[in-house]
Parts: C-alpha cells; sequence; structure tokens
C-alpha cells in the first residue's frame, strides 16, 4: 500500500468515525457539541509548533501569529464549552430561593 | 518521528473520539470535553520531547499569549453572546491553519527551486488548506459583527455579488493549480487574499436567523483545513482530528439545517435567488391590543395551564432569573406551567437551555418543540418573552417569507397569547408576526426585566 493511500484510508476511516459518534446528540446539545468540535480543531496549535520550531525570520514571526491563534481556538474553546456544560450539571442541593414576602 | 511519539498521538486520536462522543450525551458531556482538553495538551506537548525544536522560548511565550487571550475571553463572555465567540474561536483556527501552509509553501518553494520534485498530493492539500482556512476565517469575521450588531443582521446582497462570489472562486481554482504546477509563495499569498474574499462574499447574503448553520459550517470547514494540514506536515493526529470535526460538523450542520426545516443551499444562496427578500410593504402601525402588567397578571394567575414560550430577548434582558421567580409563583398557585423551547431559540440551537440553565430552571420544566406541540390547544395563556420568529405563523402559511417551511411553536392555537416586547420591531429574521394582530392576541410593552418583575409583583398580590 502507498503511502498516500495509507493516508487516505485514515481519512476516510476518521470521516465514518466523526459521523457515527454524533449521530444521536440532542438539539438541545447542538450548541456545546459545536463548541466542543471547535476547540477539538484548535489542535493545529501542534502544527504550528512544528512549523515554528523550523523557522527563522519573517517566518518565524508568522508561524508565532499562528501559535497565538491556534492557542486562542483551542484554550478558549474548551473552557468556553466547559462553562456551557457547567450549567447543565445538577446542583448538589438546589438552594431554594426566597419565598414570599411581596415586594 | 520516534515510535512513542505516535503511540501518543494514537492515543490522543482516540481521546478526541472519545470526546466528541461524550459531548453527544447530557450526562458524558462534560468528562467529554475534559477528555478532549487532555488530549489536546499532550499532543501539543509531545513535540517539545522528540521534534528537536529551535525558537522553544518565543513558542512557549506564544502559547501562553494565546492561553491567556482564549481563557480570559471564554470567561468573560456573556452567555447570551457565546455564539459569536464561538465563531471567533473557529475564525482564530481556519486563520492559523491558513498560516501553517502557507509557511510549508514556502518550504516546497524552497526544495522546488533546488530541483527537488514535491508530491502533487501534498500541493493540492497545501493549496486546499491556504483557501478554505482564509475563508473561514474571514467568513466567521462577518458571522461575528452580524451576531455582535456591529453591521445589519439582515442579508446583505448587491447586484454584482453572484458574479464576484463565481469569479472569485473560479480565480481560486485556477490560482490553486498554479501552486500545484509549481509552487510558488506569491500564489499562495494570492489564494490566500481570495479566500478572505470569498469568506466574506459567502457570508454576506446569509440572513440573521441562520448565521449559527454557517458558523457550523464553517467549524466544519475549519477541520478539514486542519486536515488537510495534517496531511501536509504527515502529522496522524492532525489528520484524523481535523477529518473528525469535518465530518461531525458536516453532519451537525445538516441536523441543525433540518431542524429548523431550510436545506444548506437555500440558506447560503437563498438570498442571491432574490427568493427570500421580504415583502417590506407592511407597516408595522396597525391596531394591536396592549394591556398592562396587572392585566396579564390576572390573566395568567387564574390560568390553569401556561406555556412559557422563552426568546432572545429575554437573555438580551438578563430576565431569565424574574422569569423563573414569576413561574414559580404560578405554580404555587397550582397553575400548570412549562417552558417552551423551540431548537433555534436564542441564537444556537440549544442556546435557550444552556441560559435557562444558567438560572436553574428545572430540567424537566423544558419541554421541546416536538413534546409540546400538541398541548397548545389545551392552554389558556401562552405568554411569549422575547421570541418572534419562532412562533411566526408564516412559516407555515407565507412561501415567499424567509423563515418559510421552518418547524413553529403552534402557539397561534392557544386561547390566549401574551407577548411581552420591546417594540413593534420584527425578529430577527426581519419580517413582520401576523400573530400580533390576533383578536386573542395581548401586548405588554417595555423592557423584558423590568415588565417581568411588574408581572411578578402584581401576580404575588393576586
Amino acid at each position: 500500500m502507498s503511502n498516500d493511500v495509507t493516508w487516505l484510508t485514515y481519512f476516510v476511516l476518521s470521516v465514518f468515525v466523526g459521523i457515527e459518534v454524533i449521530a444521536k446528540v440532542s438539539s438541545t446539545l447542538h450548541t456545546p457539541l459545536m463548541s466542543g468540535a471547535n476547540a477539538i480543531h484548535g489542535i493545529i496549535l501542534l502544527g504550528a509548533i512544528l512549523v515554528a520550531g523550523d523557522a527563522d525570520g519573517f517566518a518565524l514571526v508568522v508561524a508565532l501569529v499562528a501559535i497565538v491563534l491556534a492557542a486562542i481556538n483551542m484554550v478558549g474553546g474548551f473552557v468556553v464549552t466547559d462553562r456551557m456544560l457547567q450549567m447543565f450539571t445538577r446542583k448538589p442541593a438546589a438552594k431554594r430561593p426566597v419565598e414570599g414576602g411581596g415586594a | 518521528m520516534p515510535t512513542w511519539a505516535e503511540v501518543v498521538f494514537l492515543v490522543c486520536a482516540v481521546g478526541f473520539i472519545l470526546a466528541l462522543k461524550g459531548l453527544s450525551g447530557p450526562r458524558t458531556a462534560r468528562t467529554g470535553n475534559l477528555v478532549g482538553a487532555g488530549a489536546a495538551v499532550v499532543a501539543c506537548v509531545v513535540p517539545f520531547f522528540y521534534a528537536d525544536l529551535d525558537n522553544v522560548a518565543l513558542i512557549l511565550v506564544a502559547i501562553a499569549v494565546g492561553t491567556v487571550i482564549g481563557a480570559v475571553g471564554a470567561q468573560r463572555v456573556q452567555m447570551t453572546q457565546m455564539p459569536q465567540m464561538v465563531a471567533l474561536f473557529n475564525g482564530v483556527g481556519g486563520g492559523a491553519a491558513a498560516l501553517v501552509a502557507l509557511l510549508e509553501l514556502e518550504h516546497f518553494a524552497d526544495a522546488a527551486a533546488v530541483g527537488v520534485d514535491v508530491d502533487a498530493a501534498y500541493l493540492v492539500a497545501t493549496a486546499f488548506t491556504i483557501l478554505v482556512g482564509a475563508v473561514s476565517f474571514s467568513g466567521s469575521v462577518i458571522t461575528f459583527a452580524k451576531l455582535q450588531d456591529l453591521m445589519t443582521s439582515r442579508p446583505v446582497v448587491f447586484p454584482g455579488l453572484p458574479f464576484a462570489f463565481g469569479g472569485a472562486f473560479l480565480a481560486g481554482l485556477v490560482v490553486s493549480g498554479v501552486v500545484v504546477d509549481e509552487p510558488v509563495m506569491w500564489a499562495g499569498i494570492v489564494l490566500a487574499v481570495l479566500g478572505l474574499a470569498l469568506g466574506v462574499l459567502l457570508v454576506l447574503p446569509v440572513g440573521g436567523a441562520d448565521v449559527p448553520i454557517v458558523i457550523s459550517l464553517l467549524n466544519a470547514f475549519t477541520g478539514l483545513t486542519v486536515a488537510a494540514g495534517g496531511y501536509v506536515l504527515q502529522n496522524t493526529v492532525l489528520l484524523v482530528a481535523g477529518t473528525l470535526v469535518g465530518a461531525s460538523g458536516t453532519f451537525l450542520t445538516l441536523l441543525m439545517a433540518r431542524a429548523m426545516g431550510r436545506s444548506v443551499s437555500n440558506i447560503l444562496f437563498g438570498a442571491l435567488k432574490g427568493g427570500s427578500t421580504l415583502g417590506a410593504g407592511e407597516a408595522s402601525d396597525r391596531p394591536v391590543r396592549s394591556a398592562g402588567p396587572d392585566d396579564v397578571a390576572i390573566l395568567l394567575g387564574y390560568a390553569e395551564k401556561v406555556i412559557v414560550v422563552p426568546g432572545y430577548g429575554l437573555a438580551v434582558a438578563q430576565a431569565q432569573h424574574t422569569l423563573r421567580e414569576l413561574v414559580e409563583v404560578l405554580l404555587a398557585r397550582g397553575t400548570e406551567v412549562d417552558y417552551a423551547i423551540h431548537p433555534v431559540a436564542g441564537r444556537m440551537p440549544g442556546h435557550m437551555n444552556v441560559l435557562l440553565a444558567e438560572a436553574q430552571v428545572p430540567y424537566e420544566q423544558l419541554k421541546e418543540m416536538d413534546d409540546i406541540n400538541g398541548e397548545f390547544r389545551q392552554t389558556d395563556v401562552v405568554l411569549v418573552v422575547g421570541a418572534n420568529d419562532v412562533v411566526n405563523p408564516a412559516a407555515r402559511t407565507t412561501p415567499s417569507a424567509p423563515i418559510y417551511g421552518m418547524p413553529i411553536l403552534d402557539v397561534d392555537q392557544a386561547r390566549q397569547v401574551v407577548f411581552l416586547k420591546r417594540s413593534m420591531r420584527p425578529g430577527f429574521a426581519g419580517i413582520e408576526n401576523e400573530l400580533l394582530f390576533e383578536p386573542t392576541t395581548t401586548l405588554l410593552f417595555g423592557d423584558a426585566k423590568d415588565t417581568l418583575g411588574k408581572l411578578l409583583a402584581a401576580t404575588k398580590a393576586l
């Protein structure tokens, strides 16, 4: 099997896995799921690091900009997703609001 | 690359699969997100141990800068503004992918200059990443501007737009051909500029209500660019993670479009065909019936069954907590109260659930559209707070309306409908709502938080 076909294999299998794992998502979770997937493609940070480690001059500047952008994508994405999902967790003892006492 | 590093990358790729799997179930979602974050961090640490990197100090500083900006931005953003934040994060990711591909193109150009034959498949992937990454970047910036009200949320169309778009698209293909034929830097830069233009032209004609679907689509685009970038860099974890996001993002886009009763091509190109621009003839000075908080309190207080339809206006006014208090008072009076949540209430699918959960509304009181639509007929009063398009019967009755075909909450079947509105301004989709002029409809004007506060006091006093 040639190298390129190996990569094509990875690609095609990943397409199927990507569709299959989220196939049963309820519409309630569409937004957090989109946001979480958004954070995952922040992994381009890894690519930016590899490129920056081998660059100098202007190319290095561009690579560092790419690192900053990718880190914003990755870190911001996971943090904002976590904030969204926190809203869904049930508080251990949901505190009752103050009852009565008309304003 | 040493074997151990490849194995660690494999583990990270599995981590991303588990993350997506976790994120699609309510119980496992938060863990899934943490697993994804862990896998991403591990994958980014690995190259420091095998790749013999130069500029390590500068790289670490750049990572720190990005981390602080991302984390602070994500912490500070209001939950109501979260959709545009996601768009922005997605855009910078696409931009990063395009920059990485441009730098790789430089390597290929250097190699070609000394007579090395560069594999055409690498060049195709490089051109794809530059072009589509740039589309994702500029497209996301425009979606951000639309959602943040920095520009109009209405479709922006000008006469030459289809030709400009088609021309830029063809030019993109031609310049990609140049890059594949011979890797030269100028062609890469032209490609990036064309991508930026295409992104702007793609999103401008999209109407405000459809923007979330476009965010999801651009998210899938960025995923695919990361996958292509992974192939160029011969890095498996990039390829797998990017492809997972590209595939699941495309699928999610289709799911969202289906939830709104729209097709993706209609969303992107509907305004261009001229079909979805609106009949602006109807003026909003037609007579409506309005009432004060006391009247509405009586209506609510003596109803047996009430359904609350919350919309984006509720979130903007930060009135979720007041609404929850009002509902609790009604429940204490023995009234049956439910919240009807349209799939796209708020600005994105599921957005309203997040906002109400933040206000500690019990999850069981939130009913999804399909579950509650049959109940409106037996409902005494529907309280619509800051929603408009999702209850607009034009979606069923007016084929020319831009929201035609979108499933809506059948609020018009209830005995009484009370709209809490700031003004007679039409909703996000920019169309008049006939329901406002029905004899069974009562309007209560004012800021949602203020009005709900008065309503709460009046209901308690009953």
